[in-house]
């Protein structure tokens, strides 16, 4: 029960006035179609420096929770989802807005994130400390794999194509070589004096998330942005809750299946949303009514979604394995105030760590709050032309690589990089295991060489790196997440193969 | 060649570059000193090179089933946007000054991209005016909210 010691810390007027913002702030990006969440989180980052690390996460994670609840509005009132994790959500929330249930489906789908959420962050709070202790045992060869199962994970199950999700893996891992070495003091890869100082992370997160996302839009050349908004009437929020009450099933099944989905790292919440809408389907007598304006499907969506989010951090906390694209920046933005997660975060700040974690629980239900009275107003920004939105994240995309070191360095880094996703994303390569080769290099670096040393001392590489039950343990589940996302990705060819053999 | 897809092709392109980057770090990584320095590179590259080379086999056999590549249209609206976000990134925000630099390539996007028509003087007015916001909007942010300093401007 430590968390409580530190709920106070929340209702400090700056902490508190920064959740109000990251909540506010996160519907609006979130409901913007184009602006993910990952990608909006990674824009925030340059503006928690001058924060102190609580700070700076308690607005990083405030706006991870509402972009994903946020995306909802946009999915609800235009169609469009605001973010992946939301398209479950249109499939019956627009379907209620068309038929003049437009508040209901919105005032349903905020109560039921924030249901989902509160246990998905309860969850975090139970399971992190244990976790954390646990890690304690872990040793350079398992710290080692731990991070090598990060990138395989990530790259295995977030990509379309397992070779080319372990490819993007390793260019991050390369990526993350690059500069001076930290025990010889060797020059690594230094083709240009911009890399002098190796890959800042802030600047390569901005760059991987934003910039594919501009080119993206400008490729769609001077499209009019025609969808319209449905009008909202006004529906009693008793209705709303009565209706909760009615769903416990469909509530009860996407909570679980979220908060199932969120503590395996790699996968996300547009797979979350996914899974509880069918599951739900599957167990509802009125499975009919799916897909045509049942509030059931907007509720199950939407408490997985969220219930995802705060189990998505608990192999960030614990073992710094992020569980999802987002759970990586957020690695980031803990990582340049010094602070690494795991058992130092616990032992040596405490403060952090529970102020975080109590800030997200306070934000579920700030995000509930204000996300009934934010809708219509973020709808309308939804509807913000492309040309403007191209240039606005350009513009933000340059100033925060500028102003993580004030360095032209920094800049190009962040274009160059965003132009090679750009072109690799085409091709079938993902910006997510990119990320988490280049976060997690350098732990696997240091833990590698740490261990060899060990090694070379001791027993010799191979017994130290491949022997003893927690390192066969980790090797197995990294060869077991390759394998399963290969037959899983043989088998959908297959499928597809069939179909097209069929038609 | 002639029977090669476009998309084939783009992929053989696209697989070709990752697999040429993939041997030079492979490469340097066994030649470079001192190699106590390059251990990791040299597991990691090892690696890269093996993926990049069978998803490169994969491409030039026209096995590549991921990613859809680029088509004429898509390149045709993108290059003009791409050019003038290279320019103002690698060229303008120190030759003409961060502000003045994002005023011009944001503007500059807004006219490119912007479906308003471009014969209408209210569609330039208020492209003027977002252009006039959006540049109070971050230079209230990063100039006097962070701090950040950025490069001399040209005209102050």
């Amino acid at each position: 029960m430590e968390f409580l010691f530190y709920f106070g810390d929340v209702f400090t007027p700056i902490n508190f006035g920064l959740l109000l913002i990251g909540t506010i702030g996160g519907l609006i990006l979130g409901a913007t179609p184009g602006l993910s969440p990952t990608m909006a989180v990674a824009l925030l980052i340059p503006f928690t420096f001058q924060l102190e690390a609580a700070q700076g996460l308690i607005l990083l994670g405030a706006a991870y929770t509402s972009t994903v609840a946020g995306g909802a509005v946009s999915a609800i009132l235009l169609k469009i989802p605001g973010a992946p994790a939301n398209i479950a959500t249109t499939l019956d929330g627009h379907t209620m807005a068309q038929k003049g249930e437009g508040a209901k489906a919105l005032q349903i789908s905020f109560l039921a994130s924030a249901v989902g959420g509160v246990f998905g962050v309860l969850l975090l709070i139970f399971l992190t400390p244990v976790l954390a202790q646990w890690a304690l045992a872990f040793g350079p060869s398992h710290l080692f794999w731990l991070a090598i199962l990060g990138v395989t994970v990530i790259g295995s199950l977030d990509s379309k194509s397992v070779v080319k999700g372990l490819l993007s893996g390793c260019i991050g891992l390369w990526l993350a070589t690059i500069g001076f070495d930290d025990i010889m003091g060797a020059q690594r890869f230094i083709f240009h004096p911009a890399l002098g100082g190796g890959i800042n992370i802030i600047a390569a997160l901005i760059g991987l998330f934003a910039i594919p996302q501009v080119i993206t839009m400008f490729a769609k050349g001077r499209a009019r942005n025609d969808a319209e908004v449905l009008e909202v009437q006004k529906h009693p929020i008793s209705g709303a809750i009565a209706e909760l009450g009615r769903n416990k099933r469909a509530m009860g099944i996407g909570t679980l299946t979220g908060s199932i989905i969120g503590l395996i790292p790699g996968v996300g919440g547009q797979i979350a949303g996914l899974v509880a809408y069918d599951q739900s389907k599957k167990f509802s007598p009125d499975r009919d009514k799916f897909g045509t304006g049942h509030p059931e499907g907007v509720i199950a969506a939407e408490s997985a979604n969220n219930a995802m989010v705060g189990p998505s951090l608990v192999p960030l906390l614990t073992l710094s394995i992020p569980g999802s694209p987002t759970a990586a920046v957020l690695l980031g933005g803990l990582l340049i105030h010094g602070i690494f997660p795991g058992t130092d975060l616990f032992d040596n700040h405490p403060d952090v760590a529970w102020t975080f974690i109590n800030s997200m629980l306070i934000g579920q239900v700030l995000m509930c709050i204000f996300g009934l009275y934010v809708a219509g107003m973020a709808a309308r920004v939804a509807q913000v032309p492309q040309s403007i939105m191209a240039a606005v994240v350009l513009g933000l995309a340059v100033f925060g690589s500028y102003s993580v070191q004030s360095s032209m360095g920094d800049v190009y880094v962040m274009a160059s990089l965003g132009v090679m996703m750009y072109f690799l994303e085409r091709f079938g390569f993902s910006a997510a295991p990119l990320v988490l080769g280049l976060i997690l290099g350098p732990i696997a670096e240091a833990n590698f060489i740490q261990g060899s040393m060990i090694a070379n001392a001791t027993d010799g590489m191979a017994p130290y790196f491949l022997g003893g039950g927690l390192n066969i343990f980790l090797i197995v589940v990294v060869v077991a997440s390759v394998a399963y996302s290969g037959y899983m990705e043989l088998r959908t060819r297959r499928y597809i193969s069939k179909e097209e053999i069929m038609a | 060649m002639s029977d090669i897809s476009v998309p084939r092709l783009q992929h053989i392109i696209a697989s070709g570059a990752v697999a040429a980057v993939g041997a030079w770090v492979t490469y340097v990584s066994y030649t470079q000193q001192p190699a106590e320095a390059f251990l990791f590179p040299r597991l990691i590259s090892t690696v890269f090179v093996v993926l990049a080379l069978w998803t490169f086999a994969k491409a030039c056999l026209g096995w590549t089933k991921v990613g859809s590549g680029l088509s004429g249209r898509q390149f045709a609206n993108m290059l003009p946007g791409l050019a003038v976000a290279l320019i103002y990134i690698f060229w303008a925000t120190k030759g003409l000054g961060f502000y003045t630099a994002t005023a011009i390539a944001f503007f500059i996007l807004l006219s490119l991209y912007d479906p308003a028509s471009h014969r209408e003087l209210r569609s330039w007015v208020k492209r003027v005016i977002i252009t006039a916001i959006f540049l109070a909007v971050m230079y209230g942010l990063f100039a006097l909210l962070l701090k950040v300093y950025t490069p001399r401007e040209i005209f102050f």
